[in-house]
């Protein structure tokens, strides 16, 4: 399947998960669990800094039109695909070792550890500042805190577990072609 | 000018970035001002159609619980209805009346309108409701939405087509006035974001009368509910200190997590009390 296709796939699947599943689950109103942002940490390595962030644009506003306050998302969204090249360059075991996958999974970050650093520091981004653009309208930041705190738990568990349920099979391209 | 070219290059992936997040923050700010932008609209229709299929899906499993509340409103309906009531026989009585103004003819004032509920959230600080029905069914701006057994839901704020939003009673930006059904103090419902169903009314004096488990009502003074709605219960009374004013808690009569249908109120005379207001203010220009 080629690289779009298996994107706007993702894109779609994961974007109903999260409207008509995750949004339906009020587990307490500190805790909104959020899935649908792993299509941007998935997104291939080789694709320009500028594309990364209008695709991360376009998922956070098709989200904000289901919820009909269109910002939110799209601007956290946004700002995590903007760091996401900073921290590859800097959890990546060597240099050019990017060029020998296609996206980031656990094999080609190498190892769990540099992985799951890559995805714990994006979604605890992703809900802060998506949390503090509402807290705005609030303010109450020990509310702000532990709300960030919570949902980052439950998002991460999330993750972890579609990991284990669809592995991603990556294969080892050479440099050398 | 050469310069400020390289530099755009140079930093072109940051200032792209900046663009984004400045949209994004844009969006967040005006878009309680500018409902009716296109977008919005087509994202409504578009979005609308996918939650009414989703929808079709979801009502299955909550039909015994409409069912439940249907029989209840209906049980209330029927005891309301004339022929429950025994009138003392004075109708026969015969009055010759020389008044030429026909007083038995009534005025409608109010319209009900049913609608299904399509998508609906609780989680968020500004939540919103979708309803399955649009312009092209009489809905409105502005007009008033209950839920099944009369109590207050929120006021729509956008309508296209098939589908119209309605700003759900627990939104930040939802002033709608209240009134103690005891006393009749009126104040302003608020919701600070934190609990669901439970909200609180302001500008109470520390004079009024209130305990736990008092009623709130709609007041009346505006176009868009009738007098006298249910809203909910006080759930606590707390003292401000730095003013003359009570915080009071209270709990919704609606249930925000189990909307399935709701009736919309259209107020016939909204747009001529409307007109009148319109005119008081241009001549006080």
């Amino acid at each position: 399947m080629s690289t779009l296709v298996k994107n706007i796939i993702r894109f779609i699947l994961l974007m109903l998960v999260q409207v008509f599943v995750l949004d339906k689950i009020h587990l307490h109103q500190m805790v909104t669990p959020y899935l649908y942002f792993i299509f941007i940490l998935w997104l291939p390595f080789n694709m320009s800094r500028s594309w990364q962030m209008i695709i991360a644009f376009a998922l956070g506003f098709t989200l904000d039109s289901f919820r009909h306050n269109p910002g939110f998302h799209a601007a956290a969204c946004v700002l995590i695909a903007y760091v996401r090249p900073f921290l590859v360059n800097l959890l990546i075991p060597q240099e050019g070792a990017d060029g020998n996958y296609e996206e980031p999974s656990i094999k080609s970050m190498g190892g769990i550890l540099p992985y799951f650093i890559y995805v714990a520091v994006l979604t605890i981004m992703h809900h802060g500042w998506l949390f503090l653009l509402e807290a705005w309208q609030f303010g109450n930041i020990w509310y702000f805190l532990l709300k960030t705190i919570l949902s980052t738990a439950i998002s991460l568990l999330l993750i972890i577990i579609t990991e284990l349920l669809f592995v991603r099979k990556q294969k080892f391209r050479t440099n050398t072609v | 000018m050469r310069n400020i070219f390289l530099f755009i290059r140079r930093y072109f992936t940051f200032l792209f970035f900046l663009l984004l997040q400045g949209f994004s923050i844009y969006l967040i700010v005006h878009y309680n001002k500018y409902h009716n932008a296109v977008f919005s609209n087509t994202a409504n229709q578009l979005t609308g159609k996918i939650n009414e299929q989703y929808n079709k899906v979801e009502n299955y499993f909550h039909l015994k619980k409409t069912n439940d509340s249907l029989i209840k409103a209906n049980e209330k309906l029927l005891n309301l209805l004339k022929a429950d009531f025994l009138l003392p026989d004075t109708l026969n009585k015969i009055v010759f009346d020389t008044v030429l103004v026909d007083s038995i003819k009534q005025y409608r004032r109010y319209d009900y309108m049913q609608a299904a509920v399509i998508s609906n959230s609780v989680s968020s600080q500004s939540n919103y409701i979708v309803l399955g029905r649009g312009e092209t069914q009489q809905l409105k701006k502005d007009m008033g939405v209950v839920d099944i057994n009369n109590a207050v839901v929120g006021i729509i704020t956008e309508v296209s087509k098939d589908y119209a939003v309605v700003m759900s009673l627990l939104h930040k930006d939802s002033h709608i006035d209240g009134k103690l059904l005891k006393g009749g103090e009126t104040g302003t419902l608020s919701w600070d974001g934190v609990e669901p169903n439970i909200l609180s009314i302001s500008r109470i004096s520390k004079s009024a009368k209130v305990a736990k488990g008092d009623t709130i009502i709609t007041s009346g003074n505006s176009t868009t509910f009738p007098k006298g709605m249910l809203i909910g219960f006080v759930t606590a009374v707390i003292p401000e200190q730095s003013s003359n004013n009570f915080i009071i808690k209270f709990r919704t009569a609606a249930d925000f997590h189990s909307l399935q249908y709701v009736y919309v109120i259209d107020n016939r005379q909204q747009e001529a009390i409307n007109q009148l207001l319109d005119k008081a203010k241009q001549q006080n220009k």
